[in-house]
């Protein structure tokens, strides 16, 4: 493994005078799973925003395949074949299913072969082919996620974000929508990053953890080598 | 039975006045006081036009509509998109200010004479200006024409946004502007092209004012109301909401009367806000 996919350089990110993100380090090699784990608070959304473009980074260097990307508009990002999944899916709910799923081959490169994408998102999770024709909007949490995930799939992305994708959901939705992730990345090699509060499906997941604690990333490396007990000791700052 | 027919007639006017607006509401999440003033510039342009090339103020259309496309579209690009960065309240005085600055120059340009479009026209092609129907009913060509204008307009432009992938786009920033921005969409294009279209149906707006009464320089204020009241019961943001609203509106001032018409208008207004402040057509 040689340049890293996207390589975090001591971001830093604010909300007016609040620093949510000190100065965030981070490696994502290509083609792998990895978790960023941190407790609410800790700086992991704001540190996706930042590096997807919806929120400005007051310093630090983001670069994905090597380009420097940082503060680019989201809008520039996506077609690079970056995407993010929000936290609490945001799906447009005026919109159906369908029109949905549409508006993630927005993208100029993603507009070719729209029809084998729709049916590749279609055969991961046929739930949303029978509702295609529903408002986003009355689904249940789960089915938006669908919608959502589905919606960054079509973007025809190298590396996709997932921000809590678990927050709210039955423990059996969770199972499914993260083998789904799994399945994805083994067989198209996609690029993945799961943000994660529990550390315990975090570290199953993902190849390699990162920990943040209060704006920082305090601990990374391989999830198999760290254990368990060192990424909970880092998660809590003891 | 003609308060209805008439009603619907005139409906189909009102909605085209606030379908630009509640576009703006929906979609910039903006209220744009100076949409009167883009109605009467549309008047003003179609009446000159019209009687500069001895046409029918319907072909002036084809460059009013395009002109005012490009003209809202600098606008929100060059002016309103910056003003949003400081807050919405800026935005709204800004929209003020323009009302007033461009009532001042149509008064400038064009004097405070009254002024109307040439619709002889209609007497030309059909030979009378009214259809008789069974019942002694009767209804006036001119409207049959606005409302059918109006439909056409209303109609393309719910293609437009249901069908088209900039269509899509626009509903989609309407929806959630952060998440539409992470599916590859420019917001600030985005709206820049919502108040180009928004300012396109003002074209075709003021051109049915023009056919259909006298107009001023200062006539924007009244059609604003108009098209203020129809986003309100429409459901802001509604386009389909948008006609029913003008329908309903149109039959309320029929119904009343020269006297009582704005009245009886004004209280279904204030009654949907007390029972029903989402709108008729509102999620």
């Amino acid at each position: 493994m040689s340049e890293p996919m996207l390589k975090v350089e001591g971001v830093q990110a604010k909300y007016g005078d609040f620093i949510a993100v000190h100065s965030a380090s981070l490696d994502v090699p290509q083609g792998k799973i990895v978790s960023v784990i941190g407790a609410n608070g800790a700086g992991k959304s704001t540190l996706m925003d930042t590096i997807a473009g919806i929120h400005k980074a007051s310093a630090g260097k983001v670069y994905f395949k090597g380009e420097d990307i940082t503060n680019l508009p989201a809008e520039k990002i996506v077609t690079r074949g970056l995407s993010l999944v929000p936290q609490g899916s945001r799906c447009f709910i005026r919109m159906t299913v369908e029109d949905n799923l549409i508006m993630g081959s927005f993208p100029k490169n993603a507009r070719a072969g729209v029809k084998d994408t729709l049916d590749m998102v279609y055969t991961l999770f046929p739930v949303l082919k029978e509702k295609r024709n529903d408002l986003s909007g009355s689904l249940s949490g789960g089915q938006r996620q669908m919608v959502a995930v589905g919606r960054a799939l079509m973007t025809k992305p190298e590396l996709i974000l997932f921000d809590e994708i678990s927050l709210g959901l039955a423990p059996t939705i969770i199972k499914d929508i993260y083998a789904t992730i799994k399945k994805i990345n083994k067989d198209t090699g996609l690029t993945i990053v799961l943000v994660e509060q529990d550390t315990k499906r975090a570290i199953k997941t993902g190849e390699i953890s990162h920990v943040m604690l209060k704006g920082n990333v305090v601990l990374s490396g391989n999830s198999a080598e760290l254990g368990e007990e060192e990424i909970k000791k880092a998660y809590f700052g003891i | 039975m003609q308060i209805v027919i008439s009603g619907i007639l005139l409906g189909g006017i009102y909605a085209l006045l606030g379908v630009g607006m509640t576009m703006i509401f929906g979609i910039v999440k903006l209220t744009n006081l100076a949409h009167g003033e883009f109605v009467i510039i549309g008047s003003y342009l179609s009446t000159i036009l019209a009687k500069a090339m001895g046409v029918s103020p319907i072909w002036s259309l084809i460059i009013t509509v395009p002109l005012l496309f490009v003209v809202g579209i600098v606008l929100q690009y060059g002016l309103i998109n910056r003003v949003m960065l400081k807050g919405s309240e800026p935005a709204l005085l800004v929209t003020f200010g323009l009302s007033i600055i461009l009532q001042d120059a149509m008064l400038l340009l064009f004097s405070a004479d009254a002024q109307h479009a040439n619709i002889s026209f209609i007497k030309n092609i059909f030979g009378r200006e009214n259809i008789s129907l069974p019942g002694g009913l009767y209804v006036s060509i001119l409207d049959v024409l606005i409302l059918i204008i109006s439909l056409v307009t209303i109609g393309v432009l719910t293609i437009f946004l249901r069908k088209t992938y900039l269509g899509k786009s626009i509903r989609a920033t309407s929806d959630d502007t952060q998440a539409a921005s992470l599916m590859g969409v420019s917001v600030k294009k985005t709206y820049a092209i919502a108040m180009g279209i928004a300012m396109a149906t003002a074209a075709i707006a003021g051109m049915c004012v023009a056919m259909r009464w006298t107009f001023y320089p200062s006539s924007g204020g009244s059609y604003l109301l108009i098209a203020f009241g129809v986003v309100v019961i429409g459901g802001m943001g509604s386009i389909p909401g948008t006609l029913v609203a003008g329908l309903i509106f149109g039959i309320a001032q029929v119904a009343g009367g020269a006297n009582y018409g704005m009245l009886i208008s004004y209280i279904i207004l204030i009654a949907m806000l007390a029972i029903r402040p989402q709108g008729l057509f509102s999620k």
